[in-house]
């Protein structure tokens, strides 16, 4: 449990996080979303000092921060950034290895923690482990990124908009890995992004933050459908926001079952969205929906059109 | 194409003109008169260098081939020619007589190094310290065996072999002790510059100003300091300390070196990107591990080129120590000017020369062989 208790902050004279108070679940996949300088890295800096706080707490399970030792602290929670920050003179597995180093596990554990990062995190290319990470692409520079913030088995991992710099089919790939991979371990994991799609898409809760302070904080169809002022509105989507409903929920909560249709199918998995693109590519306002390979209803133009708040 | 035949062709027009204008050697009849020139081989050198030009113009990368090959017979061959050319204007001489390269033989050789440096561009680096170390060998041999003996410069290092082999000796301590010096105190200083960015700008100043004063002029304003420094702890005295000698040298010599020491120590740190600064201090390294496992590795090769550049002008800048009675080969060239001895400078100069040469090589070896494990 991540807590942060009346958090200020100030860069020269200048307030960054203003009378900040959150609390974040164990296991939790928790996203903080907003504007360039809201303050949500800033933040998100203060749980392993990276920056100091200038009044308040932040506090892991109960206890400050400030009070650990600062190198012990921060070897405890993972850590990953948007442009990676590779060690450039070490190989792909002595980056992922960093960590568990430098808590000084044995040497046979290391190699083989790294073997399973890699398969993990799907960057099974024969020998990559040897290589330096100027020979990588962007997006598997970001895998080795992450393989190194989860490397020691972390209960808490910060990840500071760590798929910024991605293309979007990378970046979409690497969020499936990412979700699956929190959902498995039940890591509790902090993500900061200015992408409202990406916060909805990963975030068990979502916390939009504005100049410094949370403006709302719920789960992800809380914000859409209930938000807190017209300028959380605007932020959560404006007239798009119904779009972004359809991306977070999945096709088994509008299907309608026993029923036929026509076409090439969905899975009761799939999102909402994804439902509809189908739709628009065959050109129809009705699909079959498939679980597990079989038949089991149909999904309805009018429904998506007419559901919801 | 051209810009590539365009240093081929101004060298090869300096060695021209050096072989059919200037002296190749000097007779005088002792070491202290100056002599009268001769130049038996200028004529058919120039006719010969001309040729082989003219002959290979018709395909330049054929001509480059030639011509650097040639360069390269010229960095021994020359000095061979001139030994030999002596060693025939001797044999009916009187003793005293001494014959000593002239300005077209330097120029000559000049021209065929640079011609050699520039032929060798590209090529891997092994060939090319093959290349060097060949050429310089080969000198090496030819003068073991006597080929050189009589050339002045010879003959005097040979009446001054023992006070020449301790200048040498005195002129790498100098020099030594000043870049150890340097590195111990311009890192931890460089390091603590580039922490603090509002520190660079007045220690960097205050070091960029130090190196607009003469050396001269330095060595000479820190005789009072440390005479009296060697006056109120007579104990500092016995360890060598005074107003002239080694100690204010290397005081001196060190200050020189310290700018450019804390520069690099500087660049070198800036070498590792934020952002892995940043995830290294994230993931828990201590600002020890930082420097030892992430900035040294990074920045080594950057601190190394530095250590280079102060390894070479602290060599030269060690010549003029000798002034205030430090030592080194710098004693040859000062007390050559003053005896009006051409050979002794000459002798003094030219192995402050190869010191440097040596020095910027072996750093140079060092640094490739860093940069290939990168």
């Amino acid at each position: 449990m991540i807590e942060f208790d009346h958090v200020t902050k100030r860069f020269g004279g200048h307030l960054v996080i203003d009378d900040l108070s959150l609390r974040i679940d164990d296991g939790e996949f928790f996203v903080l979303v907003g504007p360039s300088g809201s303050g949500k890295s800033t933040l998100l800096r203060t749980v392993n000092r990276l920056v100091p706080v200038d009044a308040g707490a932040v506090r892991i399970d109960g206890e400050d921060v400030l009070s650990r030792d600062v190198e012990t602290l921060r070897r405890g929670i993972g850590y990953a950034i948007q442009s990676v920050g590779l060690f450039p003179h070490r190989t792909v597995g002595e980056n992922i290895a960093t960590v568990p180093r430098l808590l000084g596990w044995p040497e046979g554990d290391i190699r083989a923690r790294v073997t399973e990062l890699v398969e993990l995190l799907r960057l099974d290319e024969p020998g990559i482990a040897d290589r330096y990470p100027a020979t990588l692409s962007g997006g598997q520079q970001q895998r080795v990124g992450v393989a190194r913030a989860l490397a020691a088995r972390p209960r808490i991992v910060l990840m500071d908009e760590p798929f910024g710099a991605l293309d979007p089919i990378t970046r979409e790939s690497l969020q499936g890995s990412l979700k699956a991979i929190q959902r498995d371990t039940g890591t509790t994991i902090l993500f900061v992004t200015h992408d409202m799609d990406e916060a909805f898409r990963l975030g068990d809760r979502v916390a939009l933050m504005l100049d410094g302070r949370i403006a709302q904080v719920g789960a992800p169809l809380d914000l859409l459908h209930r938000p807190a002022n017209d300028r959380v509105r605007d932020f959560v989507g404006g007239t798009r926001a119904r779009l972004r409903e359809l991306a977070v929920r999945t096709v088994r909560d509008s299907m309608r079952v026993g029923e036929p249709a026509e076409g090439e199918a969905v899975d009761v998995a799939d999102s909402l969205q994804d439902a509809l693109a189908a739709m628009l590519a065959q050109r129809r306002d009705r699909l079959p929906v498939n679980s597990r390979g079989e038949r089991v209803g149909a999904i309805v133009l009018a429904d998506l059109v007419a559901n919801g708040p | 194409m051209m810009s590539r035949a365009l240093p081929v062709f101004v060298l090869s027009a300096m060695a021209l003109v050096a072989a059919a204008c200037l002296p190749f050697l000097h007779v005088a009849p002792n070491r202290l008169l100056s002599g009268h020139a001769v130049s038996p081989l200028a004529w058919p050198l120039a006719a010969a260098w001309l040729a082989v030009i003219a002959v290979t113009a018709v395909r330049i990368p054929m001509q480059r081939v030639v011509v650097t090959a040639t360069a390269w017979f010229g960095i021994a061959g020359l000095p061979w020619l001139a030994g030999a050319e002596a060693q025939r204007i001797l044999s009916d001489a009187s003793a005293t007589t001494r014959v000593q390269p002239g300005a077209g033989f330097w120029l000559m050789w000049l021209a065929a190094a640079l011609l050699l440096l520039d032929g060798l561009r590209g090529r891997r680096p092994a060939v090319q310290v093959a290349a060097w170390i060949v050429a310089g060998f080969t000198i090496v041999v030819l003068a073991a065996a006597g080929a050189f003996d009589g050339l002045s410069l010879v003959r005097e290092w040979r009446a001054q072999r023992a006070p020449f082999a301790a200048a040498v000796a005195e002129h790498l301590r100098l020099a030594g002790t000043t870049l150890v010096l340097a590195l111990l105190t311009g890192a931890p200083l460089g390091w603590w510059v580039w922490r603090r960015r509002r520190a660079d700008g007045v220690v960097v100043g205050i070091l960029a100003f130090l190196q607009t004063v003469p050396s001269l002029a330095l060595f000479a304003l820190l005789i009072g300091p440390f005479a009296w420094l060697a006056r109120a702890w007579p104990a500092l005295g016995t360890l060598g300390f005074g107003g002239t000698g080694a100690a204010p040298a290397v005081f001196a010599l060190w200050l020189y070196a310290l700018l450019p020491v804390v520069r690099y120590t500087a660049a070198g740190l800036d070498a590792v990107p934020a952002d892995t600064r940043d995830a290294a201090r994230g993931l828990g390294m201590s600002r020890t591990q930082l420097l030892m496992r992430v900035q040294l590795p990074l920045g080594w090769p950057v601190l190394l080129a530095g250590l280079r550049i102060v390894a070479v002008q602290t060599i030269g800048l060690a010549a003029v120590a000798a002034l205030i009675g430090a030592g080194g080969l710098g004693r040859f060239v000062f007390l050559g000017i003053g005896q009006g001895a051409t050979d002794m400078v000459l002798l003094g100069t030219l192995a402050i020369i190869v010191l440097a040469l040596l020095v910027d090589f072996v750093f140079q070896a060092v640094l490739a062989w860093t940069e290939r494990r990168a």
